[in-house]
């Protein structure tokens, strides 16, 4: 631990962050020597400079960037800071990279008790450290009371393409196989049973986790016939199947008997009139794959803890208006539509 | 999950499409209205359209309390959300409404309005309590499913003796409606054809019971069957209709039996008889001004009613002139053959009744029924 011996020693049990931990001043250097430095611990972080400096192996980076602005903060299944670092670690697994390195900005709200600040920070450490990335800088800033709410993150990450494999949704082709990772709605009902407005008895617990292994089993065993992988976080399974309709010019065909979900999440969203096709997964991933390739992509991906309820949901079929279809479980057919405004305010 | 997977099981929705396909068979077509929104939403929800014969049509009611919600109410209690000190508490799929020009609560609350989404006027006493320096107003809609919680509300608001608590009452009423779309119907000869029954509500008859229908079912010659929201509810209740019609009955059926009774829910029903009076007149967007089809808060809980409260008037705002939401509710015009439809007119920008809200018949086809118009669609 580098040492500063001027510095005021924070009250990490009782005290609250003030304009003066953002202020740049002995404050601010406590903080992130106290707070951040031991719960994030690496070296290339510890060189405490403006900016970290490291090597890569030359070929293909995957760069992304993300913000957390969930409430509550604290929620059944995990906190804000596991739900950046995973959120930022899967996009740049989705692309095919290996994550390693991380940046975190936080936007703190004066007040906000250090105690929770530390457990947010520790659970990111944590979570990073368990996913091998390292998180190698970062910023601190402290807005008056009543101009953020408690703490934002805005994370970025910076991963090394593991192939030459090409994922894009341009290269899904009708007939393709729709693969899903396990059971819809967790997250985004998780919060929900949370809110101060709402909040009702429920055991659902946020899916967050961390997909990269899940990713690198599924390219390995799928190679070229992988097209894309996506994550339908914000907007569920309903955005993400629409987003990569519309980006490849095809619709696709889903089959409601093969969407796995958990009947406590069925029985929240009948409650609440909330259709789970379109509440926020942020441990689930999509992939379409070859037809030649999908049935062993699914047993790779059933033989890993995260994905060990996936399924075949559907195909991608030839659709001049790139709709997303959906066979009811009577044999009906309807619509999957885009989310018209918001469902659920502050998911993520 | 229990006690609603039961009623769509998918091998008895089979068994039954079946019974409804012998009994359609003979050579006529048979158009049925659902009245209420919960039965549009489920109908487009689990595509069940697709699975009825073809001489069977469904015609999408006026039963969404959101869709119907005149324009000018909506901007009246906009305008009351500039005043000074105003909470104003919604239900969340009443945000996006829109009032003139497309201003919705939404767009107010963006513009610095205190307006809050709740689930229950329950929470709108909460925040009432929660703030004493403020005049907390309950926007309260809805037929006679939500109209009983809102008399919840404003006999605790009395007993607690809350002072900065009101209602906006828009809350109207099912048979009135039922009436006047069968009349219309009947008075119109062309249109005479056009609903041979109807789907009778859900909820709301859960709080009125089945009486109110009687004279209705009488009076116009059509059968109306209480049907719940679930896919086997609605089967079974077309199956009825069907032999209603073919056997030339027009009679009330009961098929929501496991909620509905002949006479409803006496407590809720002398609860709202206390707390309620009738409205002479009230408009209903897309469908015009009907008699004795609302209600407003009685004589001796004026107090509190918000619109008294903050002389609250609601000025009319006509729809767009190419809207066709009024041949839309009376089955005249089906959602695609409206300019509007899809274009101008979507889920996100609407501009007429049907679209307002996901229970609307323009929202729930372009949601979920758009691909039977379209072309090369596999």
């Amino acid at each position: 631990m580098p040492k500063n011996h001027r510095r005021i020693p924070l009250d990490l049990q009782n005290g609250l962050v003030e304009l003066a931990h953002g202020a740049g001043g002995r404050a601010m250097a406590a903080l992130i020597g106290e707070v951040f430095y031991p719960a994030f611990n690496n070296e290339l972080l510890l060189e405490q400079n403006d900016q970290a400096i490291f090597s890569v192996d030359a070929g293909r980076l995957a760069f992304t960037t993300d913000s957390f602005v969930v409430s509550p903060l604290f929620f059944p299944g995990g906190n804000i800071g596991d739900l950046a670092v995973n959120g930022t670690i899967n996009d740049i697994a989705l692309g095919g990279a290996t994550p390693q390195y991380l940046s975190a900005s936080f936007i703190l709200e004066e007040g906000f008790p250090l105690k929770d600040l530390v457990i947010i920070a520790n659970t990111m450490g944590d979570c990073a450290r368990s996913a091998g990335v390292k998180i190698i800088t970062g910023d601190t800033k402290v807005v008056e009371r009543g101009k953020a709410d408690g703490v934002f993150i805005a994370t970025t990450g910076l991963g090394v393409l593991r192939t030459d494999i090409v994922l894009s949704a341009n290269k899904i082709t009708p007939g393709d196989c729709l693969i899903l990772s396990g059971p819809i709605g967790d997250h985004g009902m998780a919060i929900l049973s949370k809110r101060e407005n709402l909040s009702f008895e429920t055991n659902i617990v946020s899916d967050q986790a961390a997909l990269h292994e899940l990713i690198e089993r599924i390219i390995d065993v799928g190679g070229d016939n992988i097209r894309v992988m996506r994550d339908p976080t914000r907007g569920g399974l309903a955005a993400a199947l629409n987003e990569l309709a519309e980006k490849s010019n095809i619709g696709f065909v889903i089959d409601e008997n093969k969407i796995p979900i958990n009947s406590s999440v069925a029985a929240a969203c009948e409650f609440l009139g909330l259709d789970p096709l379109y509440v926020a997964n942020e441990g689930k991933l999509i992939t379409v794959v070859a037809p030649s390739a999908a049935s062993a992509v699914l047993n790779a991906m059933r033989d890993h803890p995260l994905g060990r309820e996936a399924e075949i949901i559907g195909k991608a079929s030839e659709d001049s208006r790139f709709f997303v279809q959906m066979k009811t479980r009577f044999g009906g057919r309807r619509i999957i539509d885009h989310l018209s405004g918001e469902l659920l305010p502050r998911i993520c | 999950m229990s006690y609603s997977e039961e009623f769509r099981h998918a091998p008895l929705v089979r068994r039954l499409v079946h019974q409804i396909a012998i009994e359609a068979s003979c050579n006529r077509a048979y158009r049925f209205m659902e009245f209420c929104g919960g039965h549009t939403h489920a109908l487009a929800r689990y595509g069940i359209e697709d699975l009825l014969p073809q001489n069977i049509e469904m015609i999408h009611g006026p039963g969404c309390p959101v869709c119907v919600l005149p324009a000018g109410r909506i901007d009246a209690a906009i305008r009351l959300t500039k005043k000074e000190n105003i909470i104003l508490c919604a239900y969340g799929d009443l945000m996006r409404a829109p009032g003139a020009r497309g201003h919705s609560l939404l767009h107010a609350r963006a513009s610095g309005a205190d307006i809050r989404m709740i689930y229950s006027p329950l929470d709108a006493l909460k925040i009432a309590q929660a703030h004493p320096g403020k005049e907390v107003v309950f926007f309260a809609i809805g037929f006679e499913t939500t109209t009983p919680p809102t008399a919840l509300a404003v006999q605790i608001a009395r007993r607690d003796k809350l002072k900065n608590f009101s209602v906006f009452c828009n809350h109207v009423m099912t048979p009135a409606a039922m009436r006047h779309i069968l009349k219309e119907a009947q008075s119109d000869k062309a249109s005479h054809s056009l609903i041979d029954g109807l789907v009778g509500p859900a909820h709301v008859s859960a709080i009125i019971g089945c009486e109110p229908y009687q004279d209705i079912a009488q009076a116009f010659e059509r059968p109306i069957v209480i049907a719940g929201f679930e896919p086997l509810d609605i089967l079974q209740a077309l199956l009825m209709l069907l032999r209603q019609v073919n056997t030339q009955r027009a009679e009330i059926e009961n098929q929501y039996d496991r909620a509905v009774t002949d006479q409803g829910n006496y407590s809720a029903i002398n609860d709202m008889a206390d707390i309620f009076e009738v409205r002479d007149n009230f408009e209903w967007r897309g469908v015009g001004i009907l008699p004795n089809s609302a209600l407003k808060l009685g004589q001796d809980y004026r107090g509190l009613d918000a619109e008294e409260r903050f002389d609250m008037t609601a000025i009319f705002v006509p729809d767009n002139p190419a809207c066709e939401c009024g041949q839309i509710l009376r089955g005249r015009k089906k959602p695609r053959e409206c300019k509007l439809f899809g274009n101008a007119c979507r889920p996100e920008t609407p501009l007429g009744a049907c679209m307002v809200s996901a229970e609307g018949a323009c929202a729930a086809y372009w949601a979920y029924g758009r691909f039977r118009d379209e072309a090369g669609v596999s």
